[in-house]
């Protein structure tokens, strides 16, 4: 359903993306992963259209996002951002009823149909309980499943996850991860997701793209993707990589210098 | 569940314009010559009805071409601050910015200097005009200068504010230092912020600014709330985020810029109300926009009301009022209940 054509993008000389070139079919769980500085995040921001590149373009549905305005795009894709304060707090509710801002005018109020879809994005995410709360005051966890709850409001068909386990502790990390695979295999949504935890990618997603310095280095399931040669190559250091005992994904053990 | 509603708004709007024609009945009443509220709110209904009644000819001209114009003035200012405090503190995502902070209040207090020095003051419309000018020069150089690319940059626009507001006080002191003393009187009583030498005619003048100005901001309400955590959040979902920021600054300028040029630099009114309204009722701009505006009208009549009885005959500039006042019930707001989740 996402196809990418020879996408290039440079902020000011250097290009931080060069020919990038994948399809994501509907109901995928893609991973993308590549060492700080390998063009994840702008990848990202490119398909959610926050950037538009130089060269080459993004089809959803075989429709360029250029030919899309921003409110088409919004209410077939939506963001999971990393971290996003308000300046002034809100409360649980108002957040989540702003992922219904795509179908709604201008001097609109958000209705009892807008209200009953913020009701069953937060029974998803387990956030009603919180619904009066004000999102400032969450732990991060709790945050994460609030902005996941806006992100299903907007009744996406694509859900974009940048680092979406930084900043969590494992048994967090697993929820959350839980509650995405959940969204992917119950409700068909194509998750995209930017992940520095090697591990994680692995386990959760059915495939990986590899970058390297803005360009593809490998596409493909994990099994192929993570492998020593291949994250030694990108990464430049020494890793171990093996078999999940339970699931049998690859798994990755870091190796000290010298050990 | 609670949300937000239209009827919510409007139910609100109206209690507070209720109270708002209560200040104003307060304000006219109240002054050197009291006139009894059951005379004030007859002159009132039968100057609006086109009537001439019984009253004496004295209380009907205090009333009809003195105090209530002047109230009307005071409550546009107050709500022109107030919103334009509303929408600078969305936008430049900073709880401490206030209508003054991209220095259109300098620019407008150069050209009302200006014209203060020219004599240009005696005439009816010489002074807010001058004001006036200066304040659009200020506007269509800060943006200018803050522009990068395009786009505008909350932080570049900032410093780009904040540097042409210090160059032009830089002249506002060149002034002030060279002023002889009759016309440095009424350059201070400007730069506090007076109603006294408002000229109650030049309402019509102002009004369409910020009423349309108004309009236009409420009509972006929705997207304003999403543009508090991030434009790129706002964007992502599905709301033009330059071009929000354009209508948004250009609207709260022009309303600051109207509404300084009637009375000079009233300050702490557009920091305050904004903060207070929201702890009230709340961020969401569909409510805070026209719930500051009516506070804040309501707010500055009542302070103006003070300014011209307190030691009475003498008037105090309003500055003073809105500065002692706030000052105190902001802090009293601020330690009961959080204003802003960083502070």
């Amino acid at each position: 359903m996402i196809d990418l054509r020879s996408v290039s993008f440079r902020y000011r000389q250097d290009w931080v993306l060069q020919d990038i070139s994948f399809g994501i079919e509907r109901g995928e769980f893609i991973g993308v992963i590549g060492p700080n500085g390998s063009g994840k995040s702008t990848l990202l921001k490119i398909l959610c259209r926050l950037l538009s590149p130089q060269k080459g373009e993004v089809l959803l549905d075989l429709t360029s996002l250029r030919e899309m305005n921003q409110r088409d795009i919004a209410r077939r894709m939506a963001v999971v951002p990393q971290e996003a304060y308000s300046l002034f707090p809100f409360r649980v509710i108002e957040m989540v009823l702003m992922g219904r801002s795509p179908y709604l005018g201008h001097l609109m109020f958000e209705g009892a149909r807008d209200l009953e879809i913020a009701k069953k994005a937060m029974d998803w995410t387990e956030t009603f309980s919180i619904s009066e709360r004000f999102v400032d005051e969450l732990s991060g966890g709790e945050r994460k499943r609030v902005f996941i709850a806006r992100a299903l409001a907007q009744e996406p068909e694509v859900i974009l996850l940048d680092e979406p386990t930084a900043n969590l502790d494992i048994h967090h990390q697993v929820d959350f991860l839980d509650l995405i695979l959940n969204l992917n295999r119950e409700k068909g949504l194509t998750i995209l997701m930017a992940s520095h935890d090697l591990n994680i990618a692995s386990e959760y997603c059915d495939r990986l793209i590899l970058l390297r310095g803005g360009r593809i280095y490998k596409i493909g399931p994990p099994r192929e993707v993570i492998t020593r040669e291949n994250i030694e190559e990108v990464y430049g250091c020494r890793v171990w990589v093996d078999e999940n005992p339970v699931s049998g994904m690859p798994r990755i053990s870091l190796l000290r210098k010298g050990g | 569940m609670k949300i937000l509603t239209l009827k919510k708004v409007v139910t609100v709007s109206l209690f507070l314009t209720f109270l708002l024609v209560l200040v104003i009945l307060f304000s006219v009443m109240v002054g050197s010559v009291r006139v009894d509220p059951v005379r004030s709110i007859s002159i009132l209904l039968q100057s609006l009805l086109g009537l001439t009644g019984a009253e004496t000819e004295m209380e009907r001209t205090i009333i009809l071409s003195l105090r209530f114009p002047r109230a009307l003035l005071a409550g546009l200012v107050g709500a022109g601050l107030s919103v334009s405090g509303v929408i600078f503190q969305a936008l430049l995502r900073n709880p401490l910015a206030d209508p003054y902070i991209l220095g259109v209040s300098s620019g407008s207090a150069v050209g009302a200097i200006i014209a203060i020095f020219l004599g240009l003051s005696t005439l009816s419309f010489g002074l807010p005009l001058a004001s006036f000018a200066g304040a659009l020069i200020t506007i269509a150089l800060v943006f200018y200068f803050g522009k990068q690319e395009g786009k505008i940059h909350p932080n570049i626009l900032l410093l780009a504010g904040v540097i042409t507001g210090s160059f032009l006080s830089a002249i506002i002191m060149f002034f002030l230092s060279i002023s002889q003393k009759e016309e440095l009187h009424t350059i201070i009583f400007w730069l506090m912020g007076d109603f006294s030498f408002a000229n109650p005619r030049a309402i019509g003048i102002v009004l369409p600014y910020i009423v349309a100005g108004f309009f236009i901001l409420y009509y972006q309400s929705r997207h304003l709330n999403l543009i508090l955590s991030g434009e790129d959040s706002a964007l992502q979902l599905g709301v033009n985020v330059e071009r929000l920021k354009i209508i948004s600054y250009l609207s709260a300028s022009l309303i600051t810029a109207a509404s300084v040029s009637l009375c000079g630099l009233i300050g702490f009114v557009g920091l305050i109300i904004p903060h207070s309204v929201r702890l009230l009722f709340g961020p969401d701009h569909r409510l805070l926009l026209p719930a500051s505006a009516l506070i804040g009208a309501s707010f500055l009549i009542a302070s103006d009301t003070l300014a011209r009885t307190l030691l009475a005959p003498v008037e105090l500039p309003v500055g003073v009022i809105t500065a002692a006042f706030g000052g105190p019930f902001f802090i009293y707001l601020l330690r009961k209940r959080k204003v802003v989740k960083t502070l």
